[in-house]
């Protein structure tokens, strides 16, 4: 064999390789990095103080608590589920966190506190979408406006801002370790790391993918769909609870619009991060790149002074054009 | 290359097409002459429908062309097909439930008034007069909805026909009808040919193809094995150009030592509203229940796995069980091969790994872990020895052809060791190499000693395969057999609700 044929075997093989990996299943998380990449590149050439340690570090804090929820969100959507109820429950997850603390408990008993009380709103919520059979949307609509409406009633007692005046207890939301990393951006990435393995590795994790592709065909292999889809529903509320403590700790108190009408951003984030909504696929890496997409994008625009109603207009059209790429890669909406 | 004789209206030239794993279709051609009814025959899995939609523009060739008039024409989708003549009335009832027959027929080319709304009065006249050429009495108000599947059908061809189509191929269209409207569906056709419509009629009931069509073309395993003119073929021609082979080489039946029963069944009743039933299964014994479309056969098997409510007794070896969920189904020992592969046996966006162990999932867990290394051995082993043809057992199963997707549902009832297999059609359109292939594996899961149901509603592979047979009709068992006693007759007897029991057991 010639060098010259050798060099177009390589060629090819290349080729084959690379089609390869854009149409397997990580396919869509290399072209979110790209993007991520290329946005990267952008900002740091036309905004000077965009790549820098601190505002990294700013762009990372920023949404580690959008992060810590769409985890949870991951899941619900990629088992054929969805969850609209999240930012509720973070507000109401924080109330009962900040009673508890001002009350006098310790901060861990805090966030158990706060972990439960999503729990408890998910398993509701699983309980109507698999006994009730009604669909998962309009379950988590209402519950969202129900918790929501709590949370105000709540609030209303404290003169609608329920502030813990309790020493570090802000330390979570705002501290930093070394006084470099941010700790939500710790509590991040072990949560990301945490639910990859949970995905990836776990008997509920194949479930979550068995469930979310066919509900049907798994109830027929003898699978308990319901009590795996209650699960899913209970683990999306309690990463929103904890999301909700998070808040609160970064805020330093629980108000009763808190993270409102967030939902639709973390459902972006997820459905941008490549997690079908019609279930069955999806990835926690893909969820994370889409998490850090959405971030940079707005503190690109706001290192440019762009006005927030355009950042707004300019993040619904990322999100359509990583759409369109993700169909156009996939062979195409049908 | 392709022999025209001048007058056909449409050819489709060695056409070929590919799907992952399977050559769907492999130089076929077909040509239609004006006025014609050219009936396309085959067996299931033959390549009809997916000739049929390469012509609709739903699917497009990898090889061969399309002519029109002798000109070359590419469709490239659905709606360029209706814009050159070409109307498609497919299997399915595809209707719009919740609107009326009108919005129905005139589907997509609603007549509007000057100021752009729905004309109604023109919308209903329109349909009306579409209805009244077909010599249909529909209403054009009617409900979709409120309808039945045969009025339904002739819902779907009034639509086709308002659209003026030059060629019209129906689909098994009589598949969901009664003889009355099949005779009235006929002379709708038979008028229509006299205007110049050329038709492309598919069915596999020899009776219909030699009533109505002028030519017929064979198609087998995907290629042409004949076009021949129906006044000078017969029966068993066909059937022979249909099947390609004899009937025991379909049949590889060995004789396997039938033992004690492994299931017994006794005053089970499904749903609650059926007449309570009893039956058996022996270990080594493949039981096949035959019943027509409404048989409640589905359904009793359904029960029976735990899938929609049953009472009654069930015991399996010898121990009573109590059977509430398909889980519960599952610990007892049963395992089931539902009827709709696609809806209810796999689960197309995993890989052939995860389904061939979709039941088994926690058998593969070490210490919290699932593991990978084991399962791709296990599914491996099972690849291997149920010949599930693949890339590998990462292949994700949505690109499988349908008789591989078949074995790797059955598969996962192997990996679970169930001792009683009920198998819901398992050859319902998957290609003849495939069928075969499913009925050896029934007798490779006989010898072990296990016991199979043979749920089928087509009658060669029911006798060819069963050591045993029960006839089903209107929820209750109306006929048993044992092998050497059935006929086709016999059964269809009782599966019209005659009582025949030529055997105790």
């Amino acid at each position: 064999m010639t060098i010259k044929q050798e060099a177009a075997r390589d060629k090819k093989n290349l080729l084959t390789t690379l089609t390869t990996i854009l149409k397997g299943s990580y396919g869509s998380n290399l072209t979110l990095l790209i993007t991520l990449i290329l946005m990267i590149v952008y900002f740091s050439l036309v905004a000077e103080n965009f790549f820098q340690l601190d505002n990294m570090m700013n762009i990372a804090r920023a949404v580690a608590i959008t992060g810590v929820v769409a985890v949870g969100e991951t899941i619900v959507l990629i088992s054929g589920g969805i969850d609209l109820s999240i930012t509720s429950v973070m507000a109401a997850a924080g109330m009962t966190a900040a009673l508890t603390i001002r009350a006098g408990a310790p901060f861990v008993v805090g966030i158990l506190v706060a972990l439960l009380t999503g729990a408890l709103i998910g398993v509701i919520n699983g309980l109507i979408v698999t006994k009730i059979h009604i669909n998962p949307f309009i379950t988590t609509l209402g519950m969202a406006q129900i918790i929501r409406g709590f949370a105000y009633i709540i609030s209303a007692r404290y003169s609608s801002t329920l502030t813990v005046p309790v020493e570090g207890f802000s330390e979570l939301g705002r501290g930093r370790l070394l006084g470099i990393i941010p700790y939500p951006v710790i509590v991040l990435i072990v949560v990301f790391i945490i639910a990859h393995f949970f995905l990836t590795k776990t008997l509920a994790g194949r479930y979550v993918y068995s469930i979310g592709g066919n509900p049907m065909a798994c109830r027929y292999a003898g699978i308990d769909v319901d009590k795996w889809r209650l699960l899913f529903f209970a683990i999306c509320s309690m990463m929103a609870g904890f999301g909700g403590y998070m808040l609160t700790s970064l805020v330093g108190s629980a108000i009763g619009n808190a993270a409102l009408g967030n939902e639709m951003n973390v459902i972006a984030a997820v459905i941008l991060g490549g997690a079908s909504l019609a279930g069955g696929e999806g990835n926690i890496i893909g969820t994370f790149l889409g998490v850090f997409l959405l971030g940079t994008l707005t503190n690109g625009l706001i290192q440019l002074n762009v006005p927030s109603e355009w950042q707004m207009v300019a993040a619904g059209a990322v999100l359509m054009i990583a759409l369109f790429i993700d169909s156009w890669r996939s062979g195409g909406y049908k | 290359m392709q022999k025209t004789n001048g007058h056909s209206v449409l050819e489709m030239c060695h056409i070929g097409k590919s799907f992952p794993g399977v050559k769907a279709l492999d130089d076929v051609s077909i040509d239609v002459l004006p006025g014609e009814i050219h009936a396309l025959l085959g067996e299931n899995g033959a390549g009809k429908s997916t000739l049929i939609k390469v012509l609709g523009g739903v699917y497009s060739a990898d090889s061969g062309q399309i002519l029109i008039d002798g000109i070359e024409v590419k469709v490239e989708n659905p709606v360029e097909a209706t814009k050159i003549g070409i109307a498609i009335i497919h299997q399915e009832l595809n209707l719009i439930p919740a609107l009326s027959v009108a919005d129905n027929v005139l589907l997509g080319n609603h007549p509007l008034s000057k100021i752009g709304f729905i004309d109604d009065q023109e919308l209903t006249k329109r349909t009306q007069q579409t209805l009244d050429m077909l010599g249909l009495h529909i209403s054009p108000k009617e409900l979709v909805s409120h309808l039945s599947p045969a009025v339904c059908q002739l819902v779907l061809i009034s639509q086709a026909i308002s659209r003026n189509p030059r060629f019209l191929v129906m689909d098994e269209p009589t598949s969901a009808l009664g003889d009355e409207d099949i005779k009235c569906l006929f002379d709708v056709i038979r008028r229509l040919t006299k205007q110049g419509l050329a038709v492309i009629y598919i069915s596999h009931k020899l009776d219909e193809i030699f009533d109505l069509s002028d030519r017929v073309t064979v198609l087998r395993d995907g290629k042409n094995v004949a076009t021949v003119e129906t006044k000078k073929t017969n029966r068993n021609e066909l059937i022979n150009f249909m099947v390609g082979r004899k009937l025991t080489d379909m049949y590889p039946k060995t004789k396997i030592k039938i033992s004690e029963p492994i299931l017994e069944v006794k005053d089970f009743t499904a749903g609650g509203a059926s007449d309570p039933v009893s039956f058996k299964v022996h270990g080594g014994e493949i039981l096949g229940v035959f019943g027509l479309l409404g048989s409640g056969r589905t359904r009793l098997f359904n029960a029976l796995f735990g899938v929609i409510k049953g009472e009654g007794s069930v015991v399996i070896e010898g121990k009573a069980v109590k059977i509430d969920s398909p889980t519960d189904a599952m610990k007892a020992g049963l395992g089931l091969l539902p009827l709709e592969r696609k809806k209810e046996g796999l689960v197309q966006t995993l890989s052939v790994t995860d389904n061939l162990l979709l039941s088994h999932y926690p058998h593969y867990i070490r210490a919290g872990f699932m593991q990978d290394r084991l399962m791709r051995k296990s599914a491996e082993k099972w690849i291997k020895s149920l010949q599930i043809r693949c890339t590998g057992a990462n292949q994700i199963t949505r690109t499988l052809s349908g008789g591989n997707q078949q074995k790797a549902v059955l598969g996962r009832l192997l990996e679970v060791n169930a001792k009683v297999l009920i198998l819901n059609s398992p050859t319902r359109g998957i290609d003849v190499g495939a069928k075969v292939e499913i009925y050896k594996l029934m007798e490779e899961i006989c010898a072990q000693g296990k016991a199979v149901i043979f749920i089928t509603s087509e009658l060669p592979e029911l006798l060819g395969i069963s050591d045993r047979i029960l006839v089903m009709a209107d929820g209750r068992f109306t006929g048993e057999f044992k092998r050497d006693q059935a006929t086709q007759e016999l059964i269809m007897r009782a599966a019209v609700g005659e009582e025949i029991f030529a055997c105790e057991s």
